[in-house]
């Protein structure tokens, strides 16, 4: 096994050390800590950043790309060879859906495709019969499975939890448990953990059943549902998290030198922003993907495997949405600095003589930390729900990859069929609402905290 | 106030050059004119002399910003990137990809984008408001929570799974409404029932949470307390006072995006296989036209600005408080 890094893959683990080091930084200052200790005090924000760390959790996993050594009758030498394709963590644990492909579309839990076929039998007779599926187990209780399924789930669920109140509170394990059962501990566990002995279950009872049946059903080409909405789970994420990321330090130093030194500098950077929120988004979008893909056309020596193409295209996807939505937050910031350097204590700091760059550090940008994190949460959202009307109009990420977007759009050519195919486009729907929905209820919780204007 | 006008519109002059380079660079630096001619004119016995003479039928055998050769002025003027844009400014949008004129195509396209954009629009303005004022008279009861909630749960969804559900239920199985098409004038009003309807829909979760956040804030304000104190009811309060101070935030949301109605929506039409502006687009971007995007993203961007000073003609009207200056 070899471990492969990807463009995006190291994006990804930048910023989860980025999160780290930020965590660390928050949990020293008593003030800040004291803030998100606030965020986390209701159940709504307990519930929807379980779901968010479990969509993240997926993430991560699909973000570790191994290549896979040959096997042995196949090495020439001493050295080791590694096959071509290079598979993720998440595409091991769904292996066996990788492998069962059928042939053609079946409806979840179905025993036989979806469309009837004309075969020939041995009486030369010919007849229209719905095939049985190839890697479907017909004799297995699907009711006690799931069963067994769910009771697993709530075994593992349960121990975690406990595992987790174990860590937190050796020396009173007991009282801590009775606490969280009865609702009174000091932030709402009981609905944290709640969220993620559902999810949980959830998770194994998809994952068992998976085994025995395309739970979720197939495609056009028999490719597993529930495994294509499992991988779409990271290109959205990426897409909502690192978007922003690419776009806050632009608008960060913009929007903050724009509002501090005026003069020419905030023309420019006003006639800047101005002009490129001028252009409408998709356009500039479109524009700026047709390009990518020319440029992407004459220069095939930058990518090696399909995946490494489609990579570089998120990549170069998420670029283009980053340059293309710094403008609102640099506007917001441009005017909030403003407000905050006409202040008294920043005169004082300047009458003292301290420098500009300590005044932006010390006084400045921790007042715009709530704005920063209030529009990083809120983008995100957008950008999930966004990358599906770009992959309709043909502007998204590489039709191969998995997303969202292109489930929808490849099922949606099926509904004329009667009866129409509805699995796939619900599947992407309902994974996606789950996200979306969580995201939106936590940035609406962060908003009522750090947004000064909702302090009565 | 004319003077002002004038003003902003020849501010609006740097800004429209700055959308051009933008798209020129996007369009010429990626994509060379040598590569557009190999592309146009298949891959296969493409000669340097039938390069040569596509350039010069298009104009495209100019240099990209500066031009040796000339003299003077004309060293920067008599450049492709100046000649392209002086094109743009007249609203000349040259010939498309399939040789049809893009202008009059435009001009074609525009009347259905709007028939679907204005009554969308329209509706939900005033659906958004209503509802949003009837949340703010009901302020903290259960009506209030759950409408809240709701929407945000219709705010998560994605818009396509509104058109398509739309389209599965009042066309696949109820047969209402038509599933897709365009007719214009009265004729087409069951065509365009559908898609507005979703429209409104996807954008009501939105919608009134910003408009109730808009009069919750002017709820709090001093004047109200008076107002009430004064001795009139909630209802006269909400709609002769909060309504009016409203307006202000309202406005600078809402009118910068009237003339942006022209552009049409891209999912809505191509879904609904209107013939307007919206489909155009995709149409070109799905055929790589590149021609065609870059006469879009310039009306796009005019209208945006158009909006933005309509912006603040409106504020005027609005507010005694701002005087042009």
């Amino acid at each position: 096994m070899k471990l492969v890094m990807l463009w995006t893959d190291m994006l990804v683990w930048s910023l989860v050390i980025v999160l780290f080091v930020w965590s660390w930084v928050v949990s020293r200052n008593p003030q800040v800590k004291k803030t998100w200790h606030r965020i986390f005090k209701s159940n709504i924000a307990m519930a929807s950043s379980v779901v968010l760390l479990f969509y993240l959790l997926f993430t991560l996993l699909d973000s570790i790309h191994l290549r896979l050594a040959l096997p042995f009758e196949a090495q020439k030498s001493e050295l080791v060879a590694y096959e071509v394709e290079m598979v993720s963590l998440l595409d091991l644990i769904f292996e066996h859906n990788i492998q069962n492909t059928e042939r053609t579309y079946s409806a979840p839990f179905a025993t036989v495709e979806y469309t009837s076929s004309i075969v020939v039998d041995e009486h030369g007779v010919t007849k229209q019969v719905y095939l049985p599926l190839k890697y479907v187990s017909k004799k297995d209780d699907l009711i006690q499975e799931s069963l067994f399924a769910l009771g697993v789930g709530l075994a593992v669920a349960l121990l975690l939890v406990f595992l987790h109140i174990w860590k937190r509170e050796k020396s009173r394990f007991i009282l801590a448990c009775q606490e969280i059962i009865r609702g009174e501990s000091d932030l709402p566990w009981r609905t944290a953990y709640g969220t993620f002995i559902l999810l949980v279950v959830a998770f194994t009872w998809l994952y068992m059943l998976s085994y025995s049946y395309h739970v979720l059903g197939t495609d056009k080409v028999g490719g597993d549902v529930l495994y294509q909405s499992f991988k779409s789970i990271r290109t959205g994420v990426l897409i909502g998290i690192l978007t922003t990321l690419i776009m806050l330090p632009v608008a960060v130093i913009l929007g903050v030198s724009a509002g501090l030194f005026g003069g020419w500098v905030d023309d420019v950077i006003q006639y800047l922003y101005t002009t490129l929120s001028s252009i409408p988004g998709v356009l500039l979008i479109a524009a700026g993907v047709l390009s990518m893909q020319v440029m992407m056309d004459n220069n095939p020596t930058w990518f090696e495997t399909t995946i490494e193409r489609s990579d570089l295209r998120l990549l170069f996807l998420i670029l283009i949405l980053g340059i293309t939505s710094w403008t609102g937050l640099c506007r917001v910031l441009r005017a909030e600095t403003l407000k905050i350097s006409q202040m008294e204590f920043v005169t004082a700091a300047k009458a003292f003589g301290v420098s500009k760059l300590t005044i932006i550090r010390r006084h400045i940008v921790p007042n715009l930390m709530h704005i920063i994190l209030i529009s990083v949460v809120l983008d995100f959202s957008g950008l999930v729900l966004a990358e599906a009307v770009l992959s309709y109009v043909g502007v998204g990420v590489d039709p191969t990859m998995h997303s969202w977007g292109n489930m929808i759009n490849q099922a949606r050519l099926e509904m004329a069929r009667e009866p129409m195919v509805w699995w796939s486009l619900f599947s992407a729907f309902v994974f996606m609402f789950i996200l979306v929905l969580a995201a939106n209820l936590f940035s609406d919780r962060i908003q009522r905290v750090l947004d000064p204007r909702n302090k009565t | 106030m004319l003077a002002y006008i004038i003003r902003r519109i020849l501010y609006a002059i740097p800004i429209l050059i700055g959308v051009n380079l933008i798209t020129f660079m996007l369009f010429f630096m990626v994509n060379s004119p040598d590569d557009m001619a190999r592309a146009q004119l298949g891959a296969k016995q493409v000669t340097p002399e039938l390069i040569q003479s596509w350039k010069e039928e298009r104009g495209y055998d100019k240099p990209l910003f500066v031009n040796p050769q000339a003299e003077g002025f004309a060293q920067v003027s008599d450049t492709l990137f100046v000649k392209e844009s002086l094109k743009l400014f007249t609203f000349d949008f040259g010939f498309s990809d399939s040789n049809r004129d893009i202008g009059s195509d435009i001009k074609e396209r525009m009347m259905p984008s709007f028939s679907i954009a204005l009554p969308t629009f329209m509706i939900a303005l005033i659906t958004n408001i209503s509802l949003a004022l009837l949340l703010v008279l009901f302020r903290g009861s259960m009506l209030d929570t759950s409408m809240m909630i709701v929407a945000v749960m219709i705010m998560s969804v994605s818009g396509l799974f509104y058109i398509i559900a739309g389209q599965v239920l009042f066309s696949k199985i109820w047969h209402w409404v038509p599933i897709s098409g365009y007719e214009s004038g009265w004729d087409g009003v069951k065509f365009i029932i559908l898609p507005v309807m979703i429209g409104v829909f996807a954008g009501i979760g939105s919608g009134v949470r910003w408009y109730r956040s808009i009069f919750l804030e002017q709820i709090n304000q001093d004047y109200v307390r008076t107002a009430r104190a004064k001795g009139l009811s909630e209802l006269k309060v909400l709609f002769g006072h909060v309504l009016r101070n409203g307006m202000l935030p309202i406005l600078t949301g809402v009118v910068v995006i009237i003339p942006s109605l022209f552009m049409g929506s891209l999912i809505m039409e191509s879904f609904f296989g209107i013939p307007g502006l919206g489909s155009y687009t995709i149409d070109a971007i799905n055929s790589q036209d590149f021609a065609i995007v870059k006469a879009m993203v310039f009306l796009g961007s005019v209208l945006y600005i158009i909006g933005l000073i309509l912006t603040d003609i409106s504020y005027t009207l609005f507010d005694p408080r701002v005087k042009l200056s």
